[in-house]
């Protein structure tokens, strides 16, 4: 789950919801930090079918790859509630898109040090503008 | 203590379960056996012996683990006979002159083909239908005839093994009648009105029946050979070649010859606990004369197996009855008889269902108060058979002719089967073993409960009870085996195909909509859908909605590796490439730095391209005239072929054409899985067509055709669908074998389990790609025309696009910016992916402008 420190945040314009095809991914570069260094992470942002805008991480915790944002975007029934997923297109883990928890491991584990679950953005969409909060960087 | 040493004369099916058992059973080792077998071969599956004209090889009939004939307490002696048994010094002496003492002896001699007496019968052309030695000799013989003249046929006997035969000679193309010297087919089995409905479903075939026809005489051709048959009343039938079926009688000489009693209608008496007069010998199988009767089937050869061997260590077992439950194995007709099926049952009542237009004739035999299940007969729709044959001697519930309406009418109950009743006669499977192979042993799919139960081993017919069987077994314990496609279709594959085919929806919206049950898909639905409206109705798969269907591969048209990146294969249908078209794939692989290697399929694979450089990389093997090779589909993959008779010394047909002509054809066509063809040029198989999907191997009169074979985890050969088609018809039996496979297939099933799973086998598909047993071929026809003529390269389209064009930015705040995780390293002269520890050294510290 992210933890955001509000000082530092962020609100930076990415793309324009109509770059988003609907029920698909595209992967963006955001500005963020890691042991308070500045560096560039790769986030995976996905509209849904009611142009609700998600972001995940693009890297996919099993396999190791940046690829998140080219699964297939889906629901699950998780408590009687249709839960938007993505799945890797690597090997098919399906995480719940709101959350970033993996919702299946496909009976595998992901890589070592790296939780199975994703990290998530705030997304706002104001005018048309797709905005994620973001760490540092860019401020 | 030295073994005893048992010696079983005949090395049929029955001696096969009969040392099976025994080394199963005799763990210590007290017994040795020799097994003497006239035939020149292992036991094998004689049941399936018709099986052998769908192209199975004499190794395909093999029964058992092999294995069985490696113990050092099994020998088995092939090609020698035996032909005296002196009782008294308990030795048993063959043909070769060698002698083999016994402490036990058994007799599983089986039965021999009788043919009536009849001028002519001698004549070149006649034959019988028993052995496999006897089948080949029929398949060479019509074969060679079908050179020079149309072969017509003639089968002597109109019971099961007649029914067979002209099955088998009119796959061979010989045009075959039936004569029956009774007044209707299977008389033995069926009563009038179901011979009848019998009639109408066999000629409907193909296949020519006269009943109450006694053949005289066989005539020889001018040319050598049989040419005609005539009937008692003097009519002459032209035949060249005629395969008597008249019925069998024991192999009992051996048994006559050493002075054991012998039945009245022959055969070597035994009690029920198999032994013979003589304490020393038992005879099993249909050579046994048991409870005063030869049984002509296998299930109850094995039950005597079984309690032989029993006895042998020791046992008690005895012979409790047998099972005489029948079904015709002639594919497209349906025929069962099963338990009292002529009501000769004091007091019993007959319900009979009867359309004689469709050729159905059903009828149940019920106890006085129509309460029990005494036996019945189904003709031209046998599918209750399964259920219903275990519950003779059981009460059925509710409502008798409820089990006789066509499937879809007005329902039959369930049959909750007791835990005795038997489901797979062959084997002496009952329902109980198989609830508790699923429940307690592990077994969860078919495969499992086959070889842990043996049910279903035989001759198939109880498969459909035994699936049954384990999907409710397994309900029970919690595990789905529903054919649901997943959480949002309760559909089947081939059902959702067929729903969105008839309804005429077009993209997914409509399809959840109409027939899902919640939600908007998922990762399996999804592609599903993708693949069937790309067949319904064809689109490019990154047209509006379609494009949130594909998996990342058929999304950006390449293969996803294992990094991250991609890998491109451009189209050599055939395997064949130009010099220059070489040389521009070598150059677009150099430019963008991708690692190249030659594939399976004999294609160049193109490792390590990053989305973003995919359109570059097409444009650049489109201008060189490329287009996609679909190696990323599940679709079409290729055709591979040999150097075909253009070039190679040997090659009877062009096979480099044909590859190329049929991968033109089918490039693009989406299915339940990947399709991979190949082509040679004769019967050397350089292409190796056999392990493919569809393989086509030349021969000098045209075109053999094998489907159903696959390399990969469980490695298949493919089997024969027909032979020396000239090339349109070859196009059109695989343009309806693909179509029919797309339709039909679950998702993810490769040709070859398709194949066993599907309604009739290998069998069924035969016919209906053949002879059009389901009235679809037109359907299936026009739709491989459309998809013929609405093909576009998907690159190509792609590439006039500039919306698909936009889903191929690397980063949408960052188009140009490539994915900065991606490194290789060098390795034999090209590049390769880092590994982690590689890459931790070769990306650390990134720095990049991004829009904001
Ligand atoms: C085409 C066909 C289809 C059939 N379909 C069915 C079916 O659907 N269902 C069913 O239940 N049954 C079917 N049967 C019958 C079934 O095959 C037999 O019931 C079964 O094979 C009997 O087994 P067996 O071991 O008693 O005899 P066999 O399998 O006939 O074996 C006897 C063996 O003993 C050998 N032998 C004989 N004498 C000697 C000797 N003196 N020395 C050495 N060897 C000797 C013979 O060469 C033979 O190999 C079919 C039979 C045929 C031909
Ligand atoms: S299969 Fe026959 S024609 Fe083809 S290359 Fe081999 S030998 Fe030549
Ligand atoms: S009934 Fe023949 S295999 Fe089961």
């Amino acid at each position: 789950m992210t933890t955001l420190d509000e000082r530092a945040t962020t609100w930076l314009t990415v793309c324009r919801l109509e770059d988003l095809p609907r029920e698909r991914g595209v992967a963006a570069l955001v500005p963020d930090e890691v042991d308070a260094a500045p560096v560039l992470t790769q986030v995976a942002l996905f509209r849904l079918l009611d142009d609700t805008v998600l972001a995940v991480q693009h890297h996919d915790p099993f396999s190791d790859a940046h690829v998140l944002a080219r699964g297939i975007v889906g629901t699950r029934r998780v408590d009687d509630q249709d839960v938007p997923t993505v799945a890797s297109p690597m090997h098919k883990q399906v995480f719940d898109l709101r959350t970033g928890t993996c919702l299946d491991p496909a009976g595998k584990q992901p890589v070592a040090g790296r939780s199975p679950d994703l990290r998530t953005w705030p997304v706002q969409v104001v005018d048309g503008d797709v905005r994620l909060a973001v760490a540092g960087g860019a401020a | 203590m030295d073994p005893r040493h048992l010696v079983v004369v005949g090395g049929g099916m029955v001696a096969q379960r009969l040392v099976e058992a025994l080394r199963d059973r005799d763990t210590d080792g007290t017994w040795r056996v020799t097994v003497l077998a006239e035939e020149p071969r292992r036991p094998y599956d004689r049941v399936a012996l018709t099986s052998f004209f769908a192209g199975r090889s004499p190794e395909d009939l093999a029964l058992g683990d092999p294995a069985l004939w490696d113990d050092p307490l099994v020998t088995l002696v092939r090609g020698d006979k035996a032909v005296a048994v002196d009782r008294a010094a308990r030795v048993v002496r063959a043909e070769s002159g060698r002698t083999f003492a016994y402490d036990h002896l058994v007799l599983a001699t089986g039965s021999y083909a009788w043919v009536p007496p009849m001028e002519g019968a001698d004549l070149d052309g006649v034959f019988v239908y028993r052995t496999l030695d006897d089948v080949a000799a029929l398949r060479g013989y019509v074969t060679t005839l079908a050179e020079e003249r149309t072969v017509r046929g003639v089968v002597l006997g109109g019971g099961l093994l007649g029914l067979e035969a002209a099955g088998a000679l009119d796959a061979l193309g010989a045009r075959p009648t039936v004569l029956q010297v009774d007044t209707h087919l299977m008389s033995a089995q069926v009563d009038l009105g179901g011979g009848e409905a019998l009639r109408r479903l066999v000629n409907r075939l193909g296949i020519g029946v006269r009943t109450q026809s006694m053949t005289t005489r066989v005539l020889p051709h001018r040319r050598g050979g049989v040419g005609r048959v005539e009937l008692a009343d003097g009519t002459k039938l032209d035949a060249d070649v005629v395969v008597v079926a008249a019925g069998v009688r024991p192999r009992d000489e051996l048994g006559r010859e050493s002075g054991l009693a012998v039945g009245p209608r022959g055969g070597v008496v035994v009690d029920d606990t198999c032994l013979t007069d003589d304490p020393h010998v038992s005879a099993v199988g249909e050579v046994a004369c048991i409870q005063g009767a030869c049984l002509g089937l296998v299930a109850p050869g094995y039950t005597m197996a079984e309690v032989t061997v029993d006895r042998l260590l020791g046992g008690a077992a005895v012979f409790g009855g047998a099972d005489t439950a029948t079904k015709l194995k002639l594919a497209g007709v349906d025929v069962a008889s099963f338990g009292d099926a002529f009501a000769r049952t004091p007091g019993a009542l007959e319900v009979v269902w009867a359309d004689p237009v469709g050729g159905v004739y059903k009828k149940l035999v019920m106890s006085d108060d129509a309460r029990t299940l005494l036996g019945g007969v189904l003709v031209g729709d046998a599918s209750a058979y399964a259920s219903l044959r275990p519950m003779v001697g059981r009460e059925l519930p509710g409502d008798p002719a409820a089990f006789l309406l066509p499937e879809g009418g007005a329902g039959a109950p369930d049959l909750e089967l007791p835990d005795d009743a038997s489901v797979c006669s062959c084997n002496n499977v009952s329902a109980g073993a198989i609830r508790h192979a699923v429940a307690e042993d592990g077994c969860h799919d078919l495969g499992a409960v086959k070889s842990c139960t043996r049910a279903g081993t035989s001759c198939g017919s109880c498969l459909p009870l035994v699936k049954k069987l384990m999907a409710t077994e397994l309900g029970k314990l919690g595990v789905t085996v529903s054919s649901a496609l997943c959480e949002h279709f309760t559909l089947s594959r081939a059902q959702l195909y067929d729903a969105v085919r008839v309804a005429g929806l077009r993209t997914f919206t409509e399809v959840v909509e109409r027939f899902g049950t919640h939600g908007r898909g998922c990762d399996i639905c999804r592609p599903a859908v993708a693949s069937i409206l790309a067949t319904t109705a064809p689109a490019h798969v990154l047209d509006g909605e379609r494009a949130t269907l594909q998996d990342t591969n058929d999304h950006v048209m390449a293969n996803l590796q294992k990094d991250g990146s991609y890998s491109v294969v451009p189209r050599m249908a055939g395997g064949e490439v130009t010099p220059e078209g070489l040389i521009a794939v070598g150059e677009v692989a150099r430019d963008f730095g991708l690692y190249t290697k030659i594939t399976g399929g004999q294609r160049v694979d193109m490792f390590g391209a990053r989305i973003d450089q995919l359109p570059l990389i097409w444009r650049r093997l489109v201008d060189a005239g490329f287009e996609s090779g679909h190696a990323y589909g599940k679709s079409l993959r290729t055709v591979k072929s040999c150097v075909g008779s253009t070039w190679c010394r040997f090659g009877v047909q062009d096979s480099v054409a044909l590859a190329v002509m049929l991968e033109l054809r089918y490039r693009g066509l989406r299915s339940p899985h990947k399709i991979k063809l190949g082509v040679s040029g004769c019967a050397r198989e350089c292409a190796e067509a056999r392990g493919k999907d569809v393989g086509i191997i030349a021969t000098d009169k045209g075109w053999n055709v094998y489907v159903g074979g696959n390399g990969g985890f469980t490695p298949r050969h493919a089997k024969l669908l027909a032979e020396d088609l000239d090339t349109e018809t070859l196009v059109r039996t695989i343009d309806r074998f693909l179509l029919y496979y797309v339709r039909t297939a679950d998702r993810l099933q490769r040709t070859a389990p398709w194949i066993e799973d599907v309604e009739g086998g290998l069998e069924g598909v035969r016919a209906v790609v053949m002879d059009d047993s389901l009235g679809i071929c037109e359907d299936l026809d026009e739709q491989m025309a459309r998809h013929v003529a609405d093909y576009e390269d998907e690159w190509r389209a792609t590439l006039d696009d500039p919306e698909k064009l936009k889903r191929f930015a690397s980063f949408v705040n960052a188009p140009d910016v490539p994915d900065p995780s991606l490194a290789y390293v060098p390795e034999r002269g090209q590049v390769r992916p880092a590994t982690a520890d590689e890459r931790a050294v070769l990306v650390a510290g990134t720095t990049l402008e991004v829009r904001s």
